[in-house]
């Protein structure tokens, strides 16, 4: 099998790479849920007219086997092509089919691969676990921080590892080998790979964000065919990319403002996480919207119950609101780390709830809606701390992750019928290489490193919480990290706050390392990524998903990102709609 | 390319060099002192809601004022416009699409085009407070407080 696809790989490569051909969305290989809607667009260069192109699914005229109606636009925002539209289409029928695009003597052609769901619906509901940026290491550690380890062996498994099928995940987008939270999460929702900071659209030539080729996304499709519930919680902000991925379509995650609009139009159910700025009119000091829309009051006019701080959300349950919108800080929500130890900017929101509780008050509500819910639950700050290099508070918040999938594993044991994915959006470079022991002679982190046989193993005691009363230990883990800027290094954990390796450097886009962590026992290292890289950058490792429940078994061996969206499409029997 | 930000030496603004500095090199004594803030002292509280401004900082609204921080990542070598913030940026706002400026940022209006100190570098401004929604016409850039006709130099 793999013999063969990867001939059809070479052989689509060769037909499609010559310059200035067309170029045809979705791409090549697109794997396309029957009845799902999306743009299908066609790119001619060189601007031809509309009677000179013909567009064609297997012989076919486009417009005829889609339906709608063909826009074509000369000179697309004023570049040197023609665009040929077909908006909001879907495939009617399972297959492979062959699209093709002429124009004069220049063809291009595409293979889609237009999938069902022959098993009808297998799941009630899906809860989709994104650990942003979560790797391996990062499960190794939660393990060895929250579970203990001894003479080799773990004090118990991580919930995340007790499940039974498991399968290696490849995450890159079209553009690049790395991917970023937004084409990645996209992958996920949709099926359909896209690029660095795209979100529910293939990137194609337009210049405005909101005008790329669209593609529907997992929320979309089991409001419109199942009307089920939607569930969307991070500690992150709501607009970051991995929640924005479950209702978005833009080329650029940066597009807040939008993105709340879109979570507006969407409504979905239930939506938690930080972020507030984009949801105030541009008059009210903090906000960071450009018109005077209230996006909190519009939602209280649909129905929602606004929630600002755990106690306002505990009381819209409580209250048995179904429709909930919990803002908990102007930015991200601070992380499992700065909740229990009271830093970040827990003296500004002492009151923000944590990921464990909101999944369970979450399910509790979603799952009132006789017809089902859909559910994505993002532990959103494994990736931030490790882009800056803080690794305890990565780990803190892989052990939340954890604790939030029991959760939903305790409400799938009561009717098995609820499908758990747990799997992280991309990978870290990064490793546990041994441990850090103070009482060895020297004074540098290369000088306290036990390695093989000095790796002794820290002894990390997990309190009536299951977090580590302490990081902060003689001995403890040596978690490296393979990219960094320029950084001043101790081999300590940074208990007061976030540790902020580099700061913008005298040349506009460079980064030095941080003066304040340049103090005595600390080295000061050369970073090894681009110049302008502040922070640690992704892996294009693949990445470990585990997964249980009906439908849970198409998981194992390797698989690509796009396998996450069908399984949950399969699950829910989307395509027999 | 944009030229070299000014070097080190330089520790006042182009303005400051021609009066301020002058007369504190010579001794003198400045007028009227402005009032000093700091980050913590221009709010009341800092919410999920909004920003609520301090009872001192809102008296103060169309006075002189000086106030230490940080420059944020310049977007030119010479400006008459910079963003002040309360720690060092880790991020560069400017030259990444993805990333995002805390909200208790303030923009400095420079009296005058004046070379830029590297981002990063503690600088004390001094300046007209301006408080309200303000969307800067050549940049975009909406900001809800202001100092204008300001001064800076390093700490
Ligand atoms: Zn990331």
């Amino acid at each position: 099998m793999l013999r063969i696809s990867l001939a059809a790989f070479l052989a689509t490569t060769a037909l499609v790479l010559p310059a200035a051909a067309q170029t045809i969305y979705p791409l090549n290989r697109a794997e396309i849920l029957a009845g799902a809607k999306f743009d299908f667009k066609v790119e001619f260069p060189g601007s031809p007219a509309e009677a000179d192109v013909k567009v064609t699914i297997d012989g076919e005229d486009a417009a005829k086997v889609l339906g709608g109606k063909v826009t074509f636009v000369q000179k697309e925002d004023g570049q040197d092509y023609s665009a040929y539209y077909l908006r909001d289409v879907a495939m009617a029928k399972a297959g492979n089919v062959v699209v093709e695009a002429k124009a004069g003597d220049k063809t291009s052609s595409v293979t889609w691969d237009v999938f069902d769901t022959p098993k009808g619906r297998l799941a009630k509901n899906v809860i989709l676990f994104i650990g942003d940026g979560m790797s391996v290491t990062d499960r190794t550690a939660a393990r060895i921080l929250s579970k203990g380890l001894v003479e080799g062996r773990y004090g118990g498994e991580l919930e995340i590892d007790d499940m039974p099928y498991m399968a290696l995940v490849s995450t890159s987008g079209t553009d690049s080998v790395v991917t970023d939270s937004a084409n990645s999460m996209s992958a996920y929702t949709t099926g359909h790979k896209s690029c660095v900071n795209a979100l529910g659209v293939y990137c194609a030539k337009n210049k405005k964000n909101l005008e790329h080729p669209k593609v529907e996304t997992i929320a979309e499709l089991v409001k419109r065919k199942l009307g089920l519930a939607v569930g969307i919680v991070t500690n992150s902000e709501i607009e970051d990319a991995t929640p924005a991925g479950v209702v978005s379509h833009t080329r650029k995650r940066s597009d807040f403002n939008d993105i709340v609009k879109m979570y507006y139009n969407i409504e979905a159910d239930i939506m938690m996480g930080g972020g507030s700025p984009n949801f105030l009119p541009k008059a009210t000091p903090g906000s960071k919207r450009t018109d005077e829309e209230n996006f909190f009051e519009k939602f209280k006019a649909k129905g929602y119950a606004v929630a600002t701080t755990a106690t306002e959300m505990r009381a819209a349950f409580a209250e048995g609101k179904t429709k909930v919108l919990g803002i908990y800080n102007t930015g991200n929500v601070d992380g499992a780390y700065d909740l229990k130890f009271k830093k970040g900017t827990t003296d500004k929101f002492p009151d923000q709830p944590g990921l464990v509780e909101e999944t369970k008050l979450t399910i509790d509500a979603l799952s009132k809606n006789p017809n089902g819910f859909f559910l994505m639950v993002e532990s959103a700050r494994i990736d931030k701390y490790k882009h800056s290099l803080d690794w305890e508070r990565g780990v803190y918040d892989t052990i939340l992750l954890d604790y939030a999938v029991k959760v939903a594993k305790e409400f799938a044991a009561k009717n098995n019928d609820t499908l758990i994915i747990v799997v992280p959006d991309h990978a870290h470079m990064v490793g546990i290489i041994g441990s850090y022991v103070d009482s060895r002679p020297g004074n540098t982190p290369r000088d306290k490193l036990g390695v093989y046989a000095d790796s002794t193993v820290p002894q990390y005691k997990p309190d009536a919480d299951g977090y580590p009363e302490s990081v902060d230990l003689p001995v403890r883990l040596a978690y490296a990290f393979g990219t960094y800027p320029d950084h001043c290094f101790d081999a300590k954990p940074h208990l007061d706050g976030e540790f902020v390796p580099a700061v913008a450097g005298a040349e506009k886009g460079t980064f030095v390392a941080n003066d304040k962590y340049c103090t005595p026992g600390s080295v000061k290292i050369t970073g090894n990524l681009p110049l302008d890289a502040n922070s640690g950058v992704h892996a294009a490792d693949d990445v470990v998903l585990t997964a249980m429940g009906p439908g849970a078994d198409v998981f194992h061996g390797h698989i690509d990102n796009t396998r996450v969206f069908r399984a949950m499409a399969t699950a829910f029997g989307l395509a027999k709609l | 390319m944009a030229a070299r930000p000014a070097s080190s030496a330089i520790s006042c603004t182009r303005r400051e060099l021609l009066a301020a500095c002058a007369i504190l090199a010579s001794g003198s004594a400045l007028a009227a002192e402005p009032e000093v803030f700091t980050f913590d002292t221009l709010y009341k509280s800092i919410g999920v809601m909004g920003i609520v401004y301090s009872d001192r900082l809102v008296a103060a609204k169309g006075n002189e004022i000086s106030l230490t921080g940080y420059m944020a990542p310049p977007l030119k070598a010479e400006s008459t416009f910079f963003v002040l913030t309360r720690e060092p940026m880790a991020i560069c706002p400017f030259c990444q699409s993805d990333a995002d400026w805390p909200i208790d940022i303030i923009v400095v209006y420079l009296a005058a085009m004046s070379p830029l100190v590297g981002a990063g570098t503690k600088v004390r401004v001094t300046g007209r407070i301006e408080i309200g929604s303000w969307t800067d016409p050549e940049t975009g850039f909406v900001s809800q407080l202001r100092l204008r006709d300001a001064d800076y130099r390093r700490v």
